[in-house]
């Protein structure tokens, strides 16, 4: 049998390769470029008091989670439970960036809901969102505490996502 | 009931298909008649059974049997009866469950006309059919079932997307499915021919026509659908190079090297396992886009709603399918193989360039669309869109057009040059001189438009020259002698490359001279566009049967007349809420207008101005002219007397006209 | 002489349609926009181009690249500030980079090989002889016959 019989045959299975894999990925989800790369400074004016600013330098020498949510999202409460339990347990401060929202309903919704962060701000026309790469509604990015962007959830956190992702690397980052 | 019924039909038919697909080839391994003739009768009752199966999933959405899960989901009662019975395949089971009975319907064609192929060939023919189709149902009933209850069942349905309220959802997934799935024929015929060893000019004969209808359907298909995302998507493309558009063009461009390559076969007896190869790889590539469209491994406006469960299943049946294919191909390519040699000029180097070229093409297509996925393998990530492939293809496709003016005037065997340079050089010359010139007439010059357009005319000039020969050099007396003593399958070539060039000139019109403004218009208010104004006379409701519209009035004026009037609309569709754009067009010979609404951008809503998309597209209409031009070609070719000795087994052989072009 | 009738034909032709083709000078900023988000990716809306997207994502981002185009940048500064945000992603037409090479070498490639493959067809099928000669029309229709039994 000549070589070049089997060309066809071997092409379908390089083909196929790629598409077993492919079937692993989610093809919508777009993986950050920021990931190992400073995260983009902020200073915003927060939720709950306008007239005072929070911003990414406030943040260095922590290990920090950045959770974008806005009132008008629904998967936000799926993950609200579990970022409210996250709160309770202290690991890690959790900043909110409440993303494209009205101010008076994103207080009213936290009201409503419980508040997990240990401050939230306030990206109005979604420029900070933008800096930061937000493509939808709920993400979660991990700081370090050199300003360091070292993970984004995208869409809502999963008790999986927590356990085997981020809270090993939020500890891993602790202890350096 | 009824779906029961359905349910009960598909689960017979797919024990039907087991028997198909394995008996028959055991009897045509041993020579077994009885085992061969449960071929025929197999196929009939698998197409009977499922026909039963889709009959009943169409009563249930034309009853509107919200017991239904997949009625409930897909359709509502204030929907139109057309469209709730198009909802039938408006999912990813209900159109798989068109795709079987397609299939199951091609293998009872091939039983009514095939009396005269030889008993081991029908066989193995129904019987990879039958495999083919052993696979669906199981797909189908495992994981895909049409039929599935919902308990309890809503007292109203979720309404079919309003994207697929429209007359091309009627229409365009039965063409395209047609064409797809037609090409399982040939498939079917080239394994058939490896399983048996043996590949002659009869097969090839036998092949052609079923070939060449299924490239007609799916050409027809894909104009369709690109027609209808024109008018219905609202912002004037047609044609996105999305991965499942190009899952249907690749098995396009696969099969009209197939059609080529079998004229080869049937004429000559060469090309052999290249006719077999394209005959698997074509139908592969259908069984791929079934992949694509259904495993969520790629992002597309088609996709279905995904789940892990089909992707895979539907990756191992590819690769037993595919794979065990190919494997048969690279074993027994080689005992079919072989045929009469030809010199480095002649028509059938020139068929060989083609059949390269093609595949050429459908290979960079199929490397655009999956290497998102090989990318993404390395942690990456990357799109490959329009740009990468408006750039890629024509460049490709350019020689390949120019060849399609000289092959057919290129004899068999060995066509000297010096004769083809003299035949053809006015005509290259009139298309370069006309191509140049032309752009100028139509407004800018533009370096792409001339080139587009020489090369339209090139194969429009090359093709009376082609025509005149051919009517110079014969025997009869008189234009309706001449006429007549032609094969239909020699005009249904001419016509099909005049519908190539039709084509070219559409897309290089329209691309070069296209003209888009958005603006925003209070009533009363004018713009001009491209050399005509269009002026907004306002806004006014309008209720549709299943939704409420908001239709706009613009009147189209050239110099002082008013040349039409158009009302696009925003409607809101009422059972799901969404809101969708209906474009207003008005088509023409040479462009059409194209009005879409946007937004109320005032204080005063609706009633103040609106922000408006307003188009001009020369000779647009001319891309879907052409495609529809080849299909006529292609069936043109299908009416060919040959292929009808198939069904007239006793007419003498005398009469057979020699195959002579 | 019928060459050029045609070609007259031909141009009468499209003279009629010449009125449809004037050209209409529109703000070269919005132009040069079109042009630059007609090649980008909405994010949201995956199937479509920033210049077609409703998403509120798409004019958030078509009003940053306006403000960067008047602020003086140019079509690659724009690009680039969308690629440090969102990788490669958001660019329809790929860049040509390491792992980008193999798409867009990969058709040209394909091509190369294609004609080494009808080079080599066609050295193999000019050296076999031609010894088949066309049977007569009675030997033919007496192979047919046979063939279809």
């Amino acid at each position: 049998m000549k070589m070049r019989w089997l060309l066809p045959l071997g092409i379908f299975v390089v083909l196929l390769v790629f598409l077993a894999m492919g079937l692993t990925r989610d093809p919508r989800e777009v993986p950050s470029p920021l990931i190992g790369k400073a995260a983009p400074a902020f200073e915003l004016a927060q939720l709950h008091a306008p007239d005072k600013k929070l911003g990414t330098a406030d943040m260095r020498g922590k290990v920090w989670l950045l959770n974008v949510w806005a009132s008008w999202c629904e998967s936000c409460r799926t993950e609200h439970p579990l970022l409210l339990q996250l709160a309770k347990a202290n690991i890690v401060p959790i900043v909110g960036l409440d993303y494209k929202d009205k101010p008076e309903e994103g207080k009213a919704w936290l009201a409503q809901r419980g508040d997990p962060y240990r401050m939230s701000v306030v990206d109005l026309d979604g420029r900070v969102g933008i800096d930061w790469g937000v493509y939808g509604v709920p993400e979660t990015f991990v700081i370090d505490k050199n300003g360091v962007i070292r993970y984004k959830q995208i869409g809502p956190v999963t008790v999986d996502a927590l356990q085997q992702t981020i809270l090993p690397l939020v500890r891993e980052l602790q202890r350096s | 009931m009824i779906p029961e019924v359905g349910q009960f039909a598909l689960i017979l038919a797919l024990f039907v298909t087991l028997v198909q697909g394995t008996v028959p080839l055991v009897g045509a391994a041993r020579n077994n008649v009885r085992l061969m003739s449960v071929a025929v009768p197999a196929a009939r009752l698998q197409f009977v059974l499922v026909g039963l199966a889709f009959a009943c999933l169409a009563w249930s959405f034309a009853t509107s049997d919200f017991s239904v899960a997949n009625v409930a989901l897909h359709s509502n009662s204030r929907l139109p009866l057309h469209y709730r019975v198009a909802a039938t395949w408006g999912s990813h089971e209900g159109s798989l469950l068109l795709w079987v009975l397609m299939l199951a319907g091609w293998g009872f064609a091939v039983t009514l006309f095939s009396r005269n192929l030889p008993a081991a060939l029908r066989a193995r023919v129904l019987a990879v059919m039958g495999l083919v189709a052993i696979g669906f149902l199981l797909f189908l009933l495992a994981t895909s079932n049409p039929f599935e209850r919902a308990i309890p069942a809503p007292a109203e349905g979720a309404d079919l997307n309003p994207l697929l309220q429209d007359p091309g959802m009627v229409v365009h997934p039965p063409m395209l499915y047609m064409g797809y799935v037609g090409f399982s024929v040939a498939f079917a015929f080239a394994i058939a021919a490896l399983l048996g060893g043996r590949l002659d000019a009869t097969w090839a004969r036998w092949s052609r026509p079923w070939t060449t209808v299924a490239w007609c359907f799916l050409t027809c298909g894909i104009m369709l659908g690109s027609v209808w995302a024109y008018y219905e998507l609202g912002w004037g493309g047609w044609w996105f190079w999305d991965p499942v558009e190009n899952a249907s063009f690749m098995p396009w461009l696969t099969g009209t090297a197939l059609i080529h390559s079998l004229a080869v076969t049937e004429k000559r007896g060469t090309f052999r396992s290249w006719t077999v190869l394209l005959a698997i790889v074509a139908f592969s590539l259908s069984l791929l886009g079934t992949f694509l469209v259904r495993s969520g491994v790629l992002t597309s406006v088609h996709a279905f709603a995904t789940d892990p469960t089909r992707g895979i299943f539907i990756l191992v049946f590819l690769a037993i399918v595919i794979g065990g294919s190919l494997a048969l191909y690279a074993v027994r390519a080689n005992a079919v193989g072989g045929g009469a040699g030809f010199g480095a000029v002649s028509r059938e180097s020139l068929l060989l360039a083609n059949n390269v070229l093609l595949i050429v093409a459908m290979a960079s297509v199929l490397l655009g669309t999956i290497y998102p996925l090989i990318v993404a393998a390395t942690g990456g990530t990357i799109s490959v869109g329009a740009p990468y492939f408006n750039l890629v293809f024509p460049i490709l496709m350019a020689p390949l057009v120019f060849l399609m003016g000289v092959g057919p005037l290129a004899s068999w065997r060995d066509a000297p040059v010096p004769a083809l340079w003299t035949r053809l050089r006015w005509a290259l010359a009139v298309a370069i001189v006309t191509a140049a010139l032309l752009p100028f007439v139509m407004g800018t010059w533009m370096p792409l438009v001339a080139v587009g357009l020489f090369l339209a005319l090139w194969v429009v000039a090359a093709t009376f020259v082609t025509a005149r020969q051919r009517f110079a050099g014969m025997p009869q007396r008189g234009w309706r002698a001449r006429m007549t003593a032609n094969s239909p399958a020699w005009y249904g070539m001419l016509v099909a490359h005049l519908g190539v060039a039709i084509f070219i000139v559409g897309v290089t019109l329209v691309r070069g001279y296209e003209v888009e403004q958005d603006v925003r218009l209070e009533p009363g208010q004018s713009v001009a566009v491209g050399g005509y104004t269009f002026t907004f006379r306002g806004i006014a409701e309008r209720a549709g049967p299943n939704y409420d519209a908001l239709a706009g009035t613009f009147d189209v004026h050239h110099g002082d007349r008013i040349d039409r009037t158009l009302h696009p609309e925003k409607r809101t569709y009422r059972a799901s809420g969404q809101v969708m754009t209906e474009a207003a067009i008005s088509p023409g010979l040479f462009g059409d207008h194209y009005v879409s609404l946007g937004e109320p951008v005032s204080e005063a809503g609706a009633a103040g101005a609106w922000s408006v998309r307003i188009y001009v597209k020369p000779f647009v209409d001319w891309i879907w002219g052409g495609f529809f031009v080849m299909a006529l070609g292609g069936l043109l070719a299908v009416t060919d007397r040959r292929y009808r000795v198939a069904l007239r087994p006793r007419e003498s052989a005398a009469a057979l006209p020699a195959a002579a072009d | 002489m019928t060459a050029l009738a045609r070609a007259l034909a031909v141009i009468a032709f499209a003279l009629a349609g010449c009125a449809l083709a004037q050209v209409v000078t529109e703000d070269p900023l919005d132009a040069r926009l079109k042009r630059l988000e007609t090649d980008l990716r909405c994010l949201v809306c995956q199937n479509q181009t920033l210049a077609d997207s409703d998403a509120p994502l798409a004019a958030d981002l078509r009003r940053e690249i306006r403000e960067l185009a008047v602020a003086g940048r140019t079509d690659d500064d724009i690009r680039a500030f969308l690629v440090d945000r969102y990788g490669d992603f958001v660019l329809y037409r790929p860049p040509l980079k390491p792992k980008t090479w193999l798409l867009w070498l990969g058709p040209f490639a394909l091509l190369l090989l294609g004609a080494i493959v009808w080079w080599s067809v066609l050295r193999r099928r000019r050296a076999q002889s031609t010894d088949a000669v066309a049977p007569s029309a009675e030997a033919e229709a007496r192979a047919r016959a046979l063939l279809e039994e």
